[in-house]
């Protein structure tokens, strides 16, 4: 059933995206784990990983350079990680787009950029869809996986390209960079009133930040351009799969119809549904439990009492996650039970993997 | 502690959390509990996409025009829970409006030049926001304000940003109102800070994370830790499991699941009572994905009781 999901370990990219608190990016790290014991050179860009599993996977620190794992794998598999370095990965970037040195240093002191590159809503999203593109062009690896920053607006990764553009081509300050008369001419009043107030309000030094940040970006809107687009395809290509990933609470399922529905729009399709933290089903024979319950020796119904309760929660989250699970179809659904424990080790992805992919054991007691 | 005490020892209760832990119910929670003890209450969420609504058994998501989300006025004397919305964009629009730009305001929001004034200066939607609830609370909008905290992360810049605009701000209004804001949360008469977690590894660390981030940056108050999603104790349970030893299949598994997810969550509830010197507010495990109104009550009763268990 959930070995359906096998079809993505054969990608180049998975790209898995939920809302926070659902496991994603226990999920990503897993799902290369298992793409390594395959056989496969997988690397995992993790966002923010709780710090066990990051120091299980080599990750002490933000490293934009992948290293590697070690493990089970099945040769030539191999397993890398990196956390994503949003800033570096941004600084990059402007190294390699400028026409000089000279303009790169200007930009990367600017006040403003410190903030983009910190700050923006959305930079975060694009830069580890930069750095995705970056590690497929450098073809060191068969299957890399990407977990999404853990943000309400975690689909921004699709728009993030085209909302920086948008942000330096920003009309009103691109107007201030103008010779001063044809400025005059064609600022309108409001934006002049607009740009007084804020001098009023903020300062003047952020208005001449602004500017001298966009007089320092001249000449490199094009080569973003053409990257933002050449990223959009990437997210487009056959070989690059989607993961939804969710928990079965009801929120978690909303974003994640969210997403599903927000991906469709931007003609990505879904082509897999994880759903963590199921409660586990301990059997089929709930029925005559709780027929038993009612002839049960003194004190035994307590028993009966907890196997109900089990046999309620997992149904009503089955239901729960039923509607998402038909709205992406033919994707197929994998479900992954409460683990004992928090995964932190490469024994652990292993066991989430064998969720994944079948061949885990039944619903076990944990600890 | 009398559950009125708890609400009133400040307006503004701001309920903090990583994603997921259940925040939100608990934000809905908190109000309702100060409104069963005759204060009226107001959630308001900084989202714009938070569940509030559907926890209250509505169809729609808050918006920026306040709503009344249960009405009390009962027999029982009850005051009404009302909600609404404050998102920066909102926020934004309304302090340039009250601030001459009104005709323009607007139109600019569409061209983009306000993200860029954001982005120069980081921190600001968030002044905004916690400006404007500031200003609810001098306004004394209603007994209790109970803010529900951005997820993630991003609840300690939330909260840490007017502090950080005031050391870096240079001139004017924004710092005036940076100020208001930072002069609001380290008051603990005006506002209390209640953090959410659950009783597992990675929460635990979290919170206890944010805790101290919260404390030391913002001089911020904090209240009781909530720990969210506990198993509720059924009594007698492991003795009637070792007692029945013909007992098997999935009655035995159920059983021993629960006992060791029970045993799990204890040791974390220690864990965080040893590394955060803080009260707790345990609150059970409903056994179902989704809170609406039914189970909301239900999550009242449990905070009432864990706050009524707090010492005065």
């Amino acid at each position: 059933m959930s070995s359906a999901l096998e079809a993505l370990l054969s990608q180049s990219v998975v790209v898995c995206c939920g809302s926070g608190g659902v496991g994603k990016t226990t999920t990503a790290a897993a799902l290369a784990v298992e793409g390594a014991r395959r056989g496969r050179r997988a690397c995992v860009v993790t966002i923010d990983p709780a710090k066990r599993l990051a120091d299980a996977l080599g990750l002490a620190s933000l490293t934009n350079v992948a290293s590697e794992v070690k493990g089970p794998w099945e040769p030539p598999g191999s397993l890398s990680a990196l956390m994503l370095d949003t800033k570096s990965t941004f600084d990059a970037l402007i190294a390699t787009y400028a026409t000089s040195p000279s303009q790169a240093r200007t930009i990367l002191e600017n006040p403003l950029y410190r903030n983009i590159a910190g700050a923006l809503s959305g930079t975060q999203e694009y830069m580890a869809m930069e750095k995705l593109y970056e590690l497929v062009a450098a073809a060191s690896f068969d299957l890399i996986v990407v977990d999404t920053p853990p943000t309400r607006n975690a689909l921004d990764f699709v728009d993030a390209p085209r909302r920086l553009t948008r942000f330096l081509d920003n009309r009103v300050f691109r107007l201030l960079m103008m010779p001063t008369r044809a400025y005059l001419k064609a600022v309108g009043l409001a934006t002049q009133t607009f740009l007084r107030t804020v001098s009023r309000v903020v300062g003047s030094e952020v208005v001449a930040d602004a500017v001298a940040f966009f007089q320092a970006f001249d000449g490199m809107e094009q080569g973003f351009r053409d990257r933002a687009a050449a990223v959009q395809e990437l997210l487009r290509a056959p070989g690059t799969s989607f993961v939804l990933v969710t928990s079965p609470r009801r929120d978690a399922v909303e974003e994640a119809t969210f997403f599903a529905s927000r991906l469709r729009e931007s003609a990505i399709s879904v082509d897999g549904l994880i759903v963590n933290r199921l409660h586990p089903r301990f059997g089929a024979d709930g029925a005559k439990g709780a027929d038993r319950a009612d002839g049960a020796v003194d004190g035994e119904g307590v028993l009966f009492d907890n196997l109900r309760d089990f046999e309620a929660i997992a149904s009503r989250e089955e239901q729960h996650f039923a509607a998402l699970a038909s709205r992406v179809a033919p994707a197929p659904v994998a479900r992954v039970p409460f683990l004992a424990d928090d995964v932190h080790d490469v024994e652990g992805l292993v066991e989430v993997g064998a969720h994944l992919f079948g061949g885990a054991p039944g619903p076990s007691a944990p600890g | 502690m009398e559950v009125s005490r708890f609400c009133s020892t400040a307006r503004l209760l701001i309920v903090a959390g990583k994603g997921g832990v259940g925040k939100t119910t608990v934000t809905a929670a908190l109000a309702r509990a100060a409104a069963r003890a005759g204060l009226s209450s107001l959630i308001v969420e900084v989202e714009g996409k938070s569940g509030i609504g559907a926890v209250f058994g509505r169809r729609e998501v808050l918006s920026y025009e306040e709503v009344l989300l249960h009405p009390g006025g009962g027999p029982d004397g009850d005051a009404d829970v009302r909600g609404r919305t404050l998102t920066p964009d909102d926020a934004l629009l309304e302090y340039l409006e009250d601030h001459g730009m009104r005709r323009v305001s607007k139109r600019l929001a569409g061209s983009g030049a306000l993200d860029v004034v954001s982005t120069a200066v980081p921190g600001i939607k968030d002044i905004l926001v916690l400006g404007k609830v500031k200003q609810l609370e001098r306004a004394a909008a209603a007994d209790v304000i109970v803010l529900d905290a951005p997820a993630a992360g991003h609840a300690v810049t939330f909260l840490t940003s007017a502090r950080g605009l005031l050391d870096a701000a240079r001139v004017g209004p924004i710092r005036a109102q940076a100020a208001d804001v930072v002069a609001l949360l380290s008051d603990p008469a005006r506002c209390q800070v209640l953090l959410v977690t659950l009783p597992e590894e990675t929460p635990v660390n979290e919170v206890v994370e944010t805790a101290f981030a919260l404390e030391d940056r913002v001089g911020i108050k904090l209240g009781p830790v909530v720990v969210n999603g506990l198993y509720p104790p059924l009594p007698g349970l492991a003795e009637a499991l070792s007692g029945a030893a013909s007992v098997n299949g999935p009655v035995r598994a159920a059983a021993e699941f629960r006992l060791a997810r029970e045993r799990l969550q204890q040791e974390q509830v220690a864990r965080l009572a040893d590394v955060l010197p803080l009260p707790q507010l345990h609150l059970p495990f409903l056994f179902t994905p989704e809170v609406g109104p039914l189970e909301l009550e239900r999550m009242v009763d449990a905070l009432v009781a864990q706050i009524e268990a707090l010492p005065s």
